[in-house]
């Protein structure tokens, strides 16, 4: 039987659920408010919500002083790059951890994860030190490369989930139908884990997109992406609140956008399994 | 094609074996059923023919070919799984077709396989259809499709039933024996049923703790089971023993009893007990008779009309002829 939920208590959770989802998104839309006023009125007191002189100055200064184009690019670049190049890897990996799994498969995930749990500055200095001989420098490669091993184990974690809850006694029937290993995982586990592998790409494409640490300390001009286009607003002469809002809403517009048109993907990715 | 043995074969998982040695030749076109209950290795053993375990030891070969070694996409047998282990992201058509897809089989070949495998099966209407969107007798069938189109050289079959429902599953019972006689194919069929192997088999494999018991047509194990585990295995319902003076009677350690080898009086007779539960199932009834001195209670098959209740005296005499002698290691005394 269906528990009674009373109106009263519906609407409190309601007000609940509003009051949260407002809390979060308001830094959000006060980035994006503050990007269409000018700077005296972004740092003025008490603050306009609404009621302000509307203006797309910031805009056009923020595409003059820097090209945001170049860094939405080197943003796409490195964020693809680094997930594809990720899945490639982590498909196999995550297969072979789920349905062959060795004694110390457990370890072996547990060791992963834990690399996770190390602040990245801690080793800042021999990555900056290895990409300085190496060339990898700022560049799209090198950012590509560190946000692969970066998020890997994210990924992994992920793909596994989803690939225990594929029965294995399916595999082992295309295995019986004549399929190589590779075909076994391209016809077969690749489409039934369809959901779990596009919320796992969706996820990392957003974090990859947001890292900062790295993007920020690896690269100067030619690789940088729109995490240091932002950054280059936060400059030593003083804070442009108007312009860095501005910055930050060109940088956080086709992120928001793809999330929003796959929302409905990714909360079912992230929820796979937990029901049959 | 579709001779199978397996010599001197051994499977361990890390220190506990669970297939000691063991030999077993399975003739072309033979309908071999492995029977015994949970965990007896009867799955294991049919995986290890499959391919889907590798051996510890010993040597499988197929049509006389060392197949020990080969891949189970190369062994060219076919298996059709408990849970159906269909694709549930293609049609019923996509199924059927995948084993031909592997082969590399040109898409007109591959259409023609299917219809013809379909039309057998009846599953032409549902071609179209993803298997969730089917019933699980449908599902079982395009399981057997799938497994048909390869024209493999054995078929394996890996509790194909038992998620059925009853009913479903007398059907589907039939519908294998049939496609077994049109085919010719071998077939090897894992079950906990013994009546599924009583009724499809030609030669049943009995198992127990990964050891063959006894190899036999149906009759033979009816007839003469070679241990007192076979014997009780096979017939149902399962067949009574007697121990101590009862068996000592007739030189054995143990004597055994069918329950339709039992004839029942009101009056006299050999051994004298009172009725417990009786099931009537119209046909029959089975009477749950207790003999002093025995702890368990003895399984009568009498006929459908007799009228006995709870509580009454009763007489039961065996059939001498019938009665099946055991030594004190358990085995047949000829």
């Amino acid at each position: 039987m269906a528990r009674e939920v009373s109106n009263r208590r519906k609407a409190l959770v309601t007000v609940c659920a509003w009051a949260i989802g407002i809390a979060i998104f308001f830094p959000i839309l006060w980035t994006v408010l503050t990007s269409f006023k000018t700077e005296a009125e972004a740092i003025a007191s008490p603050p306009s919500f609404l009621f302000f002189d509307w203006t797309l100055e910031n805009y056009s200064t923020v595409q003059e002083r820097s090209d945001y184009f170049r860094h939405f690019a080197n943003s796409v670049i490195i964020s693809f790059g680094s997930t594809l190049l990720g899945l490639l890897i982590a498909i196999p990996a995550a297969w072979s951890m789920a349905f062959v799994p060795g004694k110390r498969t457990k370890d072996v995930l547990m060791w992963m994860l834990s690399t996770k749990m190390l602040p990245p500055v801690g080793v800042l200095i021999p990555i900056y030190l290895l990409f300085r001989d190496s060339g990898l420098l700022d560049t799209r490669i090198g950012l590509v490369l560190v946000l692969t091993l970066i998020n890997l184990p994210i990924i992994i974690w992920m793909l596994f989930t989803y690939f225990r809850e594929i029965p294995g006694e399916i595999l082992e029937a295309a295995r019986m139908d004549g399929a190589e290993l590779w075909e076994e995982i391209v016809y077969v586990l690749t489409p039934m884990a369809i959901p779990g592998i596009a919320s796992t790409l969706l996820l990392n494409i957003i974090l990859s997109w947001n890292e900062a640490f790295w993007t920020l300390n690896l690269t100067a001009v030619d690789a940088a992406p729109l995490t240091a286009f932002i950054a280059s607003y936060s400059s030593p002469e003083g804070l442009f609140y108007a312009k860095l809002s501005a910055a930050s809403t060109m940088a956080i517009a086709p992120i928001l956008i793809i999330g929003w048109f796959s929302q409905k993907q990714l909360v079912r990715g992230l929820t796979f399994g937990a029901v049959k | 094609m579709g001779q199978i043995t397996l010599n001197q074969i051994t499977k361990s998982f890390g220190d506990v074996q669970v297939i000691p040695p063991l030999d077993l030749r399975i003739e072309d076109g033979e309908f071999v059923v492995f029977v015994g209950p949970s965990g007896c290795g009867k799955s294991t053993l049919l995986r290890l023919i499959a391919g889907l375990e590798d051996v510890t030891s010993g040597q499988i070969t197929i049509d006389g070919r060392d197949a020990t070694e080969v891949p189970p996409a190369k062994r060219g047998l076919a298996m059709v799984f408990q849970s159906y282990a269909l694709y549930p992201h293609m049609s019923v058509r996509k199924n059927i077709a995948f084993p031909l897809r592997m082969a590399g089989l040109d898409k007109p070949a591959q259409d023609a396989k299917v219809a013809a495998a379909a039309k057998v099966l009846n599953l032409t209407d549902y071609l179209d259809r993803k298997p969730g969107q089917l019933s699980g007798g449908q599902r079982q069938r395009v399981a057997i499709g799938r497994a048909i189109v390869r024209e493999p050289a054995a078929f394996l079959f890996d509790e194909p039933l038992s998620n059925l429902d009853a009913a479903l599953r007398v059907n589907m019972r039939l519908e294998i024996s049939e496609l077994h006689q049109t085919l010719k194919t071998t077939m090897i069929y894992v079950t906990h049923d013994q009546v599924e192997a009583m009724t499809m088999a030609d030669k049943i494999v009995v198992l127990h703790a990964g050891r063959i018991e006894q190899v036999g047509s149906p009759l033979e194990l009816y007839h003469k089971p070679r241990n007192k585990f076979v014997a009780g295995f096979i017939g149902s319902p399962k067949m009574n023993f007697f121990m101590g003076s009862y068996a000592a009677e007739y030189d054995a350690a143990t004597i055994g009893v069918r329950p339709e080898h039992l004839a029942v009086s009101a009056t006299d007779g050999k051994w004298a007990g009172k009725v417990g539960v009786s099931e009537h199932l119209g046909s029959d009834t089975f009477l749950y008779v207790d003999i002093d001195g025995l702890e368990t209670p003895i399984t009568v098959r009498a006929s459908g009309e007799i009228a006995f209740r709870h509580g009454d005296a009763i007489y039961l005499t065996p059939d001498a002829e019938k009665i099946h002698r055991f030594d004190n290691q358990g085995l047949r005394i000829a």
